[in-house]
């Protein structure tokens, strides 16, 4: 559990480290979940150890999220002025990534055989 | 000791972390229980549900957002190792990557850019400008690394994060009808571009609808999030200068 939570943090620590040192656009915990993906296929009996662990952080992940969305009382003003206009945003783009997605998928998917 | 005034508990109470820390947790367990007792609906999100009560404590007791935060932030905290931990489901579907490798890689470069075209296009069609809608841009891309995005780029995290939830709760609601009206039948196709689309949300509805759906749910929004931290940084700002300038 806790060398569980070691592997965690040190790839999020070598994360932050490489994208600040290196100036990367990237945010730190992006990169460490990339490292720990490099690792999982180098070490496959890491992804048994560390399961039970990751699994019981990311069945709570959106609690995760409540106290930066309270946040948006300091945004209020921003969204009664320009509701309308981000509710557009968000459906018409939501629609139009998932249509993107699926086409593209079928089209590909038909191109090189890939079986269902 | 004396006992103490209500008054003086409470102006402990209100500096201390342990209040909000303890409201942030019993918010959201009441958001989840209303979850549950809706029968799962996404739009009775626990989040949003959480958020609004949280909200409006904030506002009946005069609390600043940075006194809440002290408290909440041990919470938040662990957002950092929850995203590191997002390589453990991508790795166990590895299999399933390899099985439709380029139909999910194309699809996956479709989704995203589309997702940040659009919703950057649109907004500034609407009329809006700079913090707003960088804020936008990673609006499709699971919380915690979305947040972080909208902090690089020079958006307003606290937006995004309520932009991300509302975005997966319309890609929840509206993807079954959509993809059923146009009859698309490919689970893998339907649930990849859901998971690219509406992150978490969108993958904890398609699981709900379809097993194999959920997979790749899953798969499109741990993509997703890589892919979009990678290109967010280049397009956005380039986007928004040359939309809204």
């Amino acid at each position: 559990m806790i060398v569980n939570l070691v592997v965690l943090l040190a790839c999020q620590l070598v994360g932050e480290v490489a994208a600040r040192g290196l100036g990367l656009p990237v945010p730190g915990p992006v990169i460490g979940m990339a490292l720990l993906f490099a690792a999982l296929i180098l070490r496959p009996k890491l992804a048994e150890r560390i399961a039970p662990t990751t699994s019981g952080l990311l069945s709570h992940l959106s609690l995760l999220f409540v106290p930066a969305g309270v946040g948006v009382v300091g945004h209020l003003d921003t969204l009664g002025q320009h509701g309308v206009a981000l509710i557009a945003a968000l459906l018409l783009s939501t629609i139009a990534a998932i249509m993107a997605g699926v086409y593209v998928f079928l089209a590909v998917a038909r191109l090189t055989g890939a079986p269902e | 000791m004396t006992p103490a005034d209500p008054a003086e508990i409470w102006t402990y109470l209100r500096q201390d972390p342990l209040l909000w820390l303890t409201a942030t947790l019993v918010a959201y367990s009441l958001g989840d229980l209303a979850f549950r007792r809706a029968g799962r609906k996404p739009l009775v999100n626990p989040v949003l549900v959480a958020v609004a009560l949280l909200a409006v404590l904030l506002r009946l007791t005069g609390t600043p957002y940075q006194n809440y935060f002290e408290g909440a932030q041990f919470v938040h905290f662990m957002l950092g190792p929850a995203t590191v931990a997002l390589a453990v489901p991508l790795y166990a579907n590895l299999r399933l990557i390899r099985s439709a490798f380029w139909p999910m890689l194309a699809a996956l470069a479709a989704g995203s850019v589309t997702a940040l075209v659009t919703a950057v296009g649109i907004g500034a069609a609407f009329g809006l400008r700079g913090e707003t809608l960088l804020s936008l841009a990673p609006k499709s891309v699971t919380a915690p690394v979305a947040l972080g995005v909208s902090e690089t780029i020079g958006g307003a995290p606290n937006l995004t994060a309520v932009l991300v939830i509302i975005t997966g709760i319309t890609g929840a609601v509206v993807a079954t009808p959509l993809l059923n009206l146009f009859r698309i039948r490919d689970w893998r196709a339907r649930g990849l571009a859901v998971g690219v689309a509406a992150h978490g949300i969108g993958t904890a509805r398609a699981f709900q609808v379809n097993e194999t759906a959920g997979a790749f749910a899953g798969i499109g929004m741990g993509l997703n999030a890589l892919l979009t931290a990678l290109i967010a940084p280049l397009l956005a700002p380039w986007l928004v200068a040359l939309l809204a300038g």
